[in-house]
């Protein structure tokens, strides 16, 4: 068998359509997960235990099932009694939440290699809890889980694929397919080169990242 | 230490009145009893000394009237309120955080370990709580910001990070940030303990200078004798978790009255 590329060029149309639906559920789901992942960080260091421990109950959880499970529950549980959303957005949705839960165990991190006396001195300048975090404790903390957060996004691009089984045809679903339609494997060869192209940049862009925040100080 | 006159105005107390006030205050870690039944108050404008053996409760003091700790009972008074209770219907009740932060406004604190913020310029390390606390515009906190480290000899480093920074030069930050709140109290503790031997010397030149030509109050842990001797109008004497002897530096460090003030006077001198 010969690589044909006509049939990659037949392909193409199908293939952009992939890379948009690949690249937002990466950027977007990357956003959630860094938001939510913080907000569930800073939630298990909140003063009060209720709301401590539900937060820690929740993200254990999300974090020990499947992703394919939590995309299936959104897709198909949700909307009975829920918001009922595009396979886009749930994938969307999913990604950033299934990720937010590892996200949130990289900033725990973060914040608990933030020396103690850190929070003291801010009390004993009276900050008002907020502003300890967002001064003081953030800045030291994130800057030191920059690298291992860019991990998880180049984790999540490889996991992404996932969300054709709930209808939204990344770039992966998109070749799959293409080639059962029309019996040929080019497609996937090019989706395969496709994720290698957009990974590497983006963990050059990490390393940059990570470079100017650690440098930083 | 002395008897005072009522302090019950709201405005700053004038000098002589009762600033920090310690009714019988028990603090335990676990079975640990680390200050059992304290009482004792420091009048406004003097500057106390507190000195004793490793563990016999200094920090913890400390540590409470910055309300890192609370206390297990008793009650702690500063400026007249209480800083861990709120009186409602004349019954004392547990404080809400706005009273505890309102009442703790008035001490400032230095820490053996600088704890300044890396993140953070000289500058803004100096102005984050009084802009951001006392609601300081910008400009005023930074020109205070620029008299203060005039005061403790470090203009020129008004735009390092504290990393580049000697000890000795973090430590006077360190200083400057907490005066920067105008606090009526300056807490002190070990704060040239952390500091190479070379270093010393100024910063404790610097807290003499402050002792003397400021009226703020001062509550000072320090194994530097010599400088307590200069500083103290009244030093107390700690062991486990109790006030075993108090007076003017001149007659603790010259002929105390109990033997354990002594003895500990002798391992460290
Ligand atoms: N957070 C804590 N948990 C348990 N024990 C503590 C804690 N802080 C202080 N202690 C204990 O309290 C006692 C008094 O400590 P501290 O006030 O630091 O003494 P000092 O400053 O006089 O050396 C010590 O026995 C110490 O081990
Ligand atoms: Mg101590």
């Amino acid at each position: 068998m010969t690589f044909d590329w006509e049939v990659v060029d037949e392909f193409m149309p199908r293939f952009w359509d992939g890379v948009l639906v690949t690249l937002q559920a990466l950027a977007l789901g990357t956003l959630i997960a860094f938001a939510l992942g913080l907000v569930w960080a800073m939630a298990q260091r909140a003063p009060q235990r209720w709301v401590r421990w539900p937060v820690t109950a929740v993200t254990e959880f999300i974090r020990n099932t499947p992703l394919l499970v939590q995309l299936f529950f959104l897709f198909y549980v949700v909307p009975q009694w829920g918001p009922s959303m595009s396979p886009l957005t749930t994938g969307i949705v999913g990604l950033g939440l299934h990720y937010s839960t590892y996200t949130a165990e990289v900033y725990r991190a973060g914040i608990e290699g933030v020396p103690v006396g850190q929070w003291e001195a801010a009390k004993a300048l009276s900050l008002s809890r907020g502003r300890t975090w967002s001064s003081v404790i953030l800045p030291q903390a994130i800057r030191r889980v920059v690298p291992a957060l860019g991990n998880y996004v180049v984790a999540m691009l490889k996991d992404s694929p996932m969300i054709a089984v709930i209808g939204a045809l990344d770039m992966l679903g998109e070749a799959r397919q293409f080639s059962n339609e029309t019996f040929t494997t080019e497609a996937i060869t090019v989706v395969g080169v496709a994720f290698i192209v957009i990974a590497y940049p983006a963990s050059l862009l990490i390393r940059v990242l990570e470079r100017r925040l650690v440098n930083n100080t | 230490m002395s008897t005072t006159p009522d302090s019950t105005t709201e405005n700053p107390p004038v000098d002589g009145s009762e600033l920090i006030r310690f009714d019988n205050v028990t603090k335990r870690f676990g079975d640990n009893v680390v200050l059992d039944d304290l009482c004792f108050d420091v009048s406004s404008g003097k500057h106390v000394t507190l000195i004793g053996p490793s563990g016999s409760g200094k920090t913890t003091i400390l540590r409470l009237l910055m309300t890192l700790v609370e206390p297990d009972s008793g009650t702690i008074k500063v400026n007249g309120d209480y800083l861990f209770h709120e009186e409602r219907n004349g019954k004392l009740e547990p404080a809400g955080e706005n009273h505890i932060r309102e009442v703790r406004k008035n001490i400032g604190m230095v820490f053996q370990q600088f704890n300044l913020f890396p993140n953070m310029k000289v500058m803004r390390n100096i102005t984050e709580a009084p802009v951001h606390v006392l609601g300081m515009a910008k400009d005023e906190a930074e020109a205070r910001a620029r008299e203060l480290l005039e005061l403790v000899g470090l203009t020129e480093h008004i735009d390092k990070y504290p990393t580049q920074l000697s000890g000795g030069q973090q430590q006077r930050v360190a200083i400057a940030r907490a005066l920067a709140m105008r606090p009526q109290v300056l807490l002190l503790d070990e704060v040239t303990s952390a500091l190479d031997p070379e270093l010393v010397a100024g910063v404790l030149d610097l807290l003499r200078d402050i002792a003397q030509t400021t009226d703020i109050t001062m509550l000072c842990v320090t194994h530097e004798m010599n400088f307590a001797r200069d500083i103290s109008d009244d030093v107390l004497m700690f062991d486990a978790g109790k006030i075993i002897e108090s007076g003017p530096p001149e007659k603790i460090f010259s002929e105390p009255e109990e033997e354990r003030t002594q003895q500990f006077l002798n391992a460290i001198l």
